[in-house]
């Protein structure tokens, strides 16, 4: 009994990660071309394609991290805040995420410092 | 020797590998930071004057009105109104009601007087200067003087009014600073060290406040206090001018980012 359900378990997984990597490979794909229409300045259509990024590929910390930038860049900055704060729980060990984020901190808090009334 | 080799090729494998698969590009961003206030019922901007304080070296009721028109002329929507700068010391003295200070005071210029319990001015003869920020206390109610406001902002079509009060104080304080000595080491190669230093160093403190009021009520929309400092060693002579102007510099990208969105540049890292 014991054996079927790990033969079980071993064949959904090798079932499965054919879809996974399809899934990170279409993603990919936004997020190069994300990259190159930003270079250009498109920014709109680069928010567009990480967007897409992170909706076929909700695991992959990269897309969060270029759609916070296109937040950041837009304006957006609570939205921007929160594609961090997944980025980084994706990845935590990722230096350059960290220091985006740590950029955009400085700007957001100093922001939110204001001290009028 | 072995497993430092080992460590040394793994953590170098490592590098490569990591290298190999991530793919970064510097990008160029601009954040826009919003207005901290919605200025679009104004086309309009006067700014009408401070009452300031401080050292005597620098009208600094002057300077900033010049200053914040001529930022503002280049880095805001509203049109700046060009007009005399209101002499708000002596209109906040104005408008105390008679019988404080033992003098027979001025009628106020225009509607509302502040309560009589309130602190008032000082009233124009012997009146004391303002000198620190206690002074500047009673010409508070100035400010809230709707009636006032009301009656300038009709006087110029009913602007964005900012006014407020300026304090530029001389300041000196003793204490350690670091600096870096140059010297010679024993090959003649120049070697710089840091040290500290205890010294007595003196330079300039301003304490502005902005008050933005809307010239069609005369009711304050939005008012912002600041402190900025600097110290000079006791060689420098810095001109009290020079430091009023590089301590208005630092206050006034966020003076600037009350009225108009302003664009912060940066880089930033995309990921593959």
């Amino acid at each position: 009994m014991f054996k079927r359900a790990v033969l079980a378990a071993v064949f959904l997984t090798l079932a499965a990660a054919p879809s996974f990597a399809d899934a990170r490979s279409d993603a990919k794909e936004q997020v190069e071309f994300g990259i190159r229409v930003a270079q250009r300045g498109l920014w709109r259509e680069a928010v567009y394609r990480w967007q897409r990024a992170v909706a076929i590929d909700p695991t992959y910390a990269a897309a969060y991290n270029n759609l916070a930038i296109a937040y950041e860049h837009e304006g957006e900055l609570e939205k921007a805040r929160q594609a961090y704060e997944k980025a980084t729980e994706l990845d935590p060990g990722n230096a350059m995420i960290r220091q985006n984020f740590d950029l955009f901190r400085e700007i957001n808090d100093r922001t939110n410092r204001r001290g009028g009334s | 020797m072995t497993a430092r080799i080992a460590a040394a090729a793994v953590s170098l494998g490592t590098v490569i590998v990591l290298s190999g698969c991530t793919s970064f590009y510097e990008i160029p961003i601009e954040t826009p930071i919003q207005p901290k206030m919605d200025v679009s019922p104004f086309q309009r901007v006067l700014i009408a004057g401070f009452v300031s304080g401080g050292s005597d070296d620098v009208d600094t009721n002057l300077e900033t009105v010049r200053l914040l028109r001529s930022q503002l002329r280049t880095k805001s929507s509203l049109r700046v109104i060009e007009a005399d700068v209101l002499p708000l010391v002596e209109m906040a003295r104005d408008q105390q009601p008679a019988g404080t200070n033992g003098e027979a005071a001025e009628p106020p210029q225009a509607g509302t007087n502040p309560p009589a319990e309130r602190t008032n001015p000082p009233a124009e003869h012997g009146a004391a200067p303002i000198r620190e920020e206690k002074d500047l206390e009673p010409y508070e109610t100035l400010f809230a003087n709707v009636e006032l406001w009301k009656k300038i902002g009709e006087e110029y079509q009913n602007p964005l009014i900012v006014t407020g009060t300026i304090l530029f104080t001389p300041h000196e304080r003793a204490g350690f600073v670091q600096r870096e000595q140059e010297y010679f080491d024993a090959v003649g190669r120049r070697r710089v060290t840091p040290v500290r230093t205890y010294m007595q160093r003196k330079g300039f403190i301003l304490r502005p406040k902005f008050v933005f009021i809307d010239g069609r009520t005369g009711t304050t929309l939005y008012s912002e206090s600041f402190r900025e400092e600097i110290l000079y060693s006791p060689q420098n002579s810095t001109p009290a001018l020079s430091s009023y102007f590089e301590l208005m510099d630092r206050l006034i990208p966020s003076f600037l980012s009350t009225l108009s969105t302003q664009k912060i540049r940066g880089a930033r890292i995309l990921l593959k």
